[in-house]
């Protein structure tokens, strides 16, 4: 990760997710950007730059600061035959729109008995790692995958940067995309998907024998230098990319575990309550005789994520924590 | 911000309303703007308000002693007294159009043509009520009429009424959608969200405000610090004026007038009806909040009675024609009744079902 490289042979994740977003456009009239400086600003990560011009103000539409007004009026628009991709600034925001996600989005499909499905997307950014302070750091994306009615999809490669949306707005129900802040700038060459998305599956990112490194999104590169520096102790550590936290890919987890008969959970949320705390209940409940010692846990410090770069840092789930919960397990 | 507007016409050969009533001159807008879209005019006319008026009322009545049986259960906000703003508001609406409603709703599904035996049997939880039992009063929706619920969260729907005017726009479909809300949902953030979007992008929105001057047992001089809910509206820049919502006939008409104006083109236009629920906030409510003589005041404007009144002055309505219409109701939400008692119940394992699309097929 680092500054946006100008190479022409790389590809960077928010380049990636830009593409993505063109393509939907394209190759769909029903397709539509929404969100609060989407258009004119190019996004406020700078995902969206340059759309407008392209596709115009119909298409790119530019919201005011209403959160709960654009989150609904897109599931709105998707009841009426179209596909909005609506973005929210940060997980942060959207706790103001909670009520449409939550009460509409999630929950139109079951209560009209199956008449009003919601084929909605929603993409916002999510994860500290930038001293944006409290109010822009946070991870609440395992709070949306508590929902039932929703689909939660958290990218953390290039390849699933440019491809997942596809697969999203495929979905006849509400999809929400997180987007880890500190992976915007990650660059790399972007491989051709060898076949769709499937969004129902987690991807093995690292094969191992040893361990099972499982976790998602902005910790996914934490988790495969943790799984670089394991390696060279000897320890051969299996690197679990969750991809979507709902429907969560249960066969994947125990498939691993019955391998490696140990496993570290990562989660950039709090402990308590976190992510991390249902797939660590999830193994024991499926492979508690698989185990050779207990689940491990590396989530972030019970504390307002803090501005100050060495207190963020202590916060944050880091490598060397997932080298140590590793050792715990193992040793 | 800049947002261009495209130019919502009937020219588009999809739409229901292509090719007719072009109204080009000044005069046949005029026109336009008086005589029901459906042609029906005169005492015919009154005569079906009044039917479907009274199919409410008596409906409504059946649920209270359904309830009391036990028949039915869950939180159950009767519509009693308000009758005239939903059947006045639907006649200005047609089929293509969309109306997005509250958990005080079964007037409106009922004047938006969805049958006293599908609502009947979702109070019953039954597998032929229109949400499949999964809803119950508070959360009945028919898509095929574009009935959006049943939205129990105060406010909820305002957003949802403006993403499906936003397609409609988008779409350029001459459609209008009509969201109803109380007095309560003023005092909510999604209100004023909603009329700001709505108002900056000329959303084709029909705000129907039912001021029946409480919110729960909170009156409004109590919960807003200013009252006059139409002025506020029109701050919002768009077309907004109060109306006496006891009064079936000045209801259409300015319901009308509403739809006209947004199908013109101006833009989100704002309803407040001024009403009175008879009954209390729900069932569970036993109405300590309120002054008997009040009740008793508002009910000598009875919008039934009012339009009954108004047809036997005019010599449209005698007490046999009257009989016929009531006896029509009554047999129809008897059978109605008998059928949601007939009517099977959705099996446990089906429980799962319709949460994604995909668990709609995979489980059975
Ligand atoms: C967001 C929210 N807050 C509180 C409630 C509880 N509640 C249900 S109805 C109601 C009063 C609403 O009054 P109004 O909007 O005037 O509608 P009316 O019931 O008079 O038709 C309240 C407070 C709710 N359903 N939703």
């Amino acid at each position: 990760m680092g500054a946006d490289t100008t190479q022409h042979s790389k590809t960077t994740y928010r380049e990636a997710m830009r593409e993505a977003l063109r393509e939907a456009l394209r190759s769909d009239d029903r397709v539509f950007l929404m969100g609060e400086d989407v258009g004119r600003y190019g996004g406020c990560f700078g995902v969206s730059l340059g759309l407008l011009e392209e596709f115009g103000p119909e298409r790119v539409r530019d919201t005011p600061l209403s959160e709960s007004a654009f989150v609904g009026a897109g599931i709105g628009a998707a009841l009426a035959g179209l596909r909005p991709i609506v973005e929210i600034m940060t997980v942060n925001f959207s706790l103001l729109a909670l009520d449409q996600i939550l009460n509409n989005a999630a929950t139109l499909l079951h209560m009209s008995g199956g008449q009003l499905p919601v084929p909605l997307v929603i993409r916002m950014t999510t994860g500290a790692g930038r001293q944006l302070g409290a109010q822009h750091s946070h991870s609440l994306e395992g709070w949306y995958a508590h929902i039932p009615g929703i689909r939660v999809l958290t990218p953390a490669t290039l390849e699933d940067a440019r491809h997942m949306l596809a697969a999203a707005l495929a979905d006849p129900d509400p999809v929400l995309i997180f987007e880890h802040g500190s992976l915007y700038n990650f660059s790399g060459e972007l491989l051709p998907p060898s076949e769709p998305v499937n969004l129902d599956h987690a991807a093995i990112r690292r094969p191992g024998t040893d361990i099972s490194l499982v976790t998602y999104g902005g910790s996914l590169p934490k988790a495969l230098a943790a799984a670089d520096e394991l390696a060279a102790e000897g320890i051969s550590a299996e690197v679990i990319d969750l991809r979507t936290l709902r429907p969560l890919d249960d066969a994947a987890i125990t498939a691993s575990v019955a391998r490696t008969h140990r496993a570290v959970v990562v989660d950039e949320a709090w402990r308590t309550g976190s992510f991390a705390a249902e797939v660590s209940a999830r193994i024991t409940e499926e492979s508690f005789y698989d185990l050779d010692a207990p689940v491990e846990r590396v989530c972030s410090a019970e504390v307002p994520m803090p501005y100050a770069r060495q207190l963020e840092e202590a916060a944050l789930p880091q490598t060397a924590d997932i080298v140590a919960a590793t050792h715990r397990a193992v040793d | 911000m800049s947002v261009a507007r495209p130019t919502r016409t009937r020219k588009d050969p999809a739409h229901p309303k292509a090719g007719k009533k072009a109204a080009t001159t000044k005069s046949a807008q005029r026109k336009a703007n008086t005589g029901p879209p459906t042609g029906r005019t005169g005492p015919e006319h009154r005569t079906d308000l009044l039917e479907a008026m009274l199919r409410i009322r008596r409906f409504e009545e059946r649920c209270v002693e359904l309830y009391s049986a036990a028949k039915i259960r869950g939180f159950v906000h009767l519509y009693i007294g308000e009758e005239a703003v939903a059947i006045g508001v639907n006649e200005a609406l047609t089929p293509e159009d969309a109306v997005v409603s509250t958990y005080r709703e079964h007037g409106h599904a009922l004047a938006r043509g969805i049958t006293a035996e599908a609502v009947m049997a979702e109070m019953y939880g039954r597998t032929t009520g229109c949400s499949g039992g999964r809803g119950g009063s508070m959360h009945l929706f028919d898509a095929s009429r574009r009935f959006y619920g049943g939205n129990a969260i105060v406010a909820g729907g305002l957003p949802l009424a403006a993403g499906l005017a936003l397609a409609d726009r988008i779409r350029e479909r001459a459609n209008v959608t009509c969201c109803f809300f109380g007095d309560g949902a003023f005092a909510e953030g999604e209100f004023h969200e909603t009329a700001n979007l709505a108002a900056l992008w000329k959303l084709p929105l029909l705000l129907v405000c039912e001021n029946n001057l409480y919110a729960m047992g909170t009156a409004l001089e109590r919960h807003e610090a200013q009252t006059d809910l139409a002025m506020r509206a029109a701050s919002y820049g768009m077309v907004a004026w109060a109306v006496d919502g006891m009064d079936g006939e000045a209801v259409e008409q300015a319901a009308r007038r509403a739809v006209e104006g947004i199908r013109a083109g101006t833009g989100p236009h704002f309803l407040e009806l001024r009403t009175y629920r008879f009954r209390a906030h729900s069932m569970y409510d036993p109405d300590r909040y309120r002054q008997k003589g009040e009740i008793e005041q508002w009910k000598s404007r009875d919008p039934i009675s009012l339009l009954m009144d108004r047809m036997r002055e005019d010599g449209e309505l005698d007490d046999k024609e009257l009989a016929r219409i009531e006896q029509r109701v009554t047999d129809e939400i008897d059978h109605a009744v008998e059928a949601a008692e007939q009517a099977p119940e959705e099996p446990v394992g089906h429980l799962l079902r319709h949460v994604t699309s995909s668990s709609a097929e995979a489980v059975s």
